[in-house]
């Protein structure tokens, strides 16, 4: 009984802490496109992305859906948050070489 | 080419129109083009500093330096603008009594002058930046000479909406003109303003208090042309979170709240006691 209590009492707490998913999300860059271009996040969370460019260009990591852009230089990465999001699809692309897009994929809960 | 083309002009496009509304906000006061120009100048000359720097700004501040470069200019650039408007509340009548009357420029000392190329400054250096590493990088993809074309194509071809937008501000009669620049140089303030709220929001250091508050992206997608020169104008943002629209309305009551002030206590000095 008195776990059960502290199970509700620590489940509880943890769902009024604002969430944050563990660990970033990792999207590389190569020949200028994303891999993978669909990450999936859980909604209502906030997310850290990084970004890491395995090309010898420089790229932009742009998000009109999400408000981001960020400038990923040759063989560097880069960190960013996004969210808490609600459920939808939000599209980003490579500013410097636009055909390449990729999807963030926020699931129903 | 043409992409090159199409993709430098919607960089230079945003530095062009802001560089527009302020030589319009601006006219006769004497001496606005040499500071404007001295603006461009320096703009290019960071642009090239930014670029070049790329690798070490972006690991700065644990890699929140790109973020907080960003914001930091932005915010700047907001209290330029929010400079200009305030000190136009309580001069701008005279100025467009003299620019009717006399018909050449007022001599204001360089005050207002420093705000105009700090903001020219700050639009070039941003966009400017982007078209040098966006040119770096289709440039050592192995280019002919088509790409560099194609840059001067879209410069070009965005100086030239510039300018258009310029002399279609001239065309505001002067009984309205100061009122018009001074609501297009709040409106840019608050989108440049609501622009900052998103890069800190994106380091983590603000909330977002909410994402996509609405999705008019089907309506107005904020990529295309007509979407970024409206980001540009009056900040339009497709997809906001709540923090861009605190930021955005609290800039704009701010700056009226300023020139209602200034404006007042112009008056009231003014009037013999």
């Amino acid at each position: 009984m008195i776990r059960r209590a502290a199970l509700a009492t620590a489940l509880f707490a943890f769902a009024a802490l604002p969430a944050l998913a563990d660990g970033p999300i990792r999207i590389e860059i190569r020949n200028q496109a994303f891999a993978p271009a669909e990450i999936h996040v859980p909604a209502g969370v906030k997310v850290q992305l990084l970004i890491v460019n395995d090309d010898d260009l420089p790229a932009e990591f742009e998000s009109t859906d999400l408000s981001r852009e960020i400038v990923v230089p040759g063989h560097r990465e880069v960190k960013l948050f996004i969210g808490p999001l609600d459920p939808g699809r939000y599209r980003f692309f490579n500013d410097f070489h636009q055909q390449s897009e990729g999807w963030v994929i926020v699931d129903a809960k | 080419m043409l992409a090159t083309a199409i993709i430098v002009f919607r960089e230079v496009i945003e530095a062009a129109l802001i560089i527009a509304i302020v030589m319009g906000a601006s006219r006769g006061i004497a001496g606005r083009g040499r500071w404007v120009g001295a603006g461009i100048g320096l703009g290019l000359a960071g642009a090239a500093l930014v670029a070049a720097f790329a690798d070490a700004i972006t690991g700065a501040f644990e890699g929140n330096g790109q973020a907080l470069l960003n914001a930091g200019v932005l915010l700047a650039a907001v209290g330029m603008l929010t400079w200009h408007n305030v000190w136009m509340s309580s001069h701008g009548r005279e100025l467009a009594a003299e620019v009717r009357s006399v018909g050449h420029a007022v001599q204001t000392g360089n005050k207002p002058l420093t705000a105009l190329m700090v903001i020219t400054l700050v639009a070039v250096m941003r966009e400017g930046s982007e078209v040098v590493l966006f040119l770096w990088a289709i440039g050592t993809g192995g280019s002919d000479g088509s790409m560099l074309l194609g840059g001067l194509a879209g410069l070009a071809a965005g100086v030239a909406v510039g300018t258009l937008m310029y002399f279609g501000l001239l065309g505001i009669p002067l009984r309205h003109f100061f009122k018009v620049t001074g609501w297009l140089v709040l409106l840019i303030a608050a989108g440049l303003a609501a622009q900052a709220a998103g890069f800190l929001n994106q380091a983590g250091l603000l909330p977002a208090l909410g994402t996509s508050l609405w999705d008019s992206s089907r309506l107005l997608d904020q990529a295309s042309t007509a979407g970024k020169m409206l980001h540009t104008l009056i900040g339009y943002t497709a997809r906001p979170s709540g923090i861009q629209i605190l930021f955005y309305l609290g800039t704009v009551v701010l700056i009226l709240a300023l020139m209602r002030w200034a404006s007042r206590r112009h008056d009231g000095a003014a009037r013999p006691a």
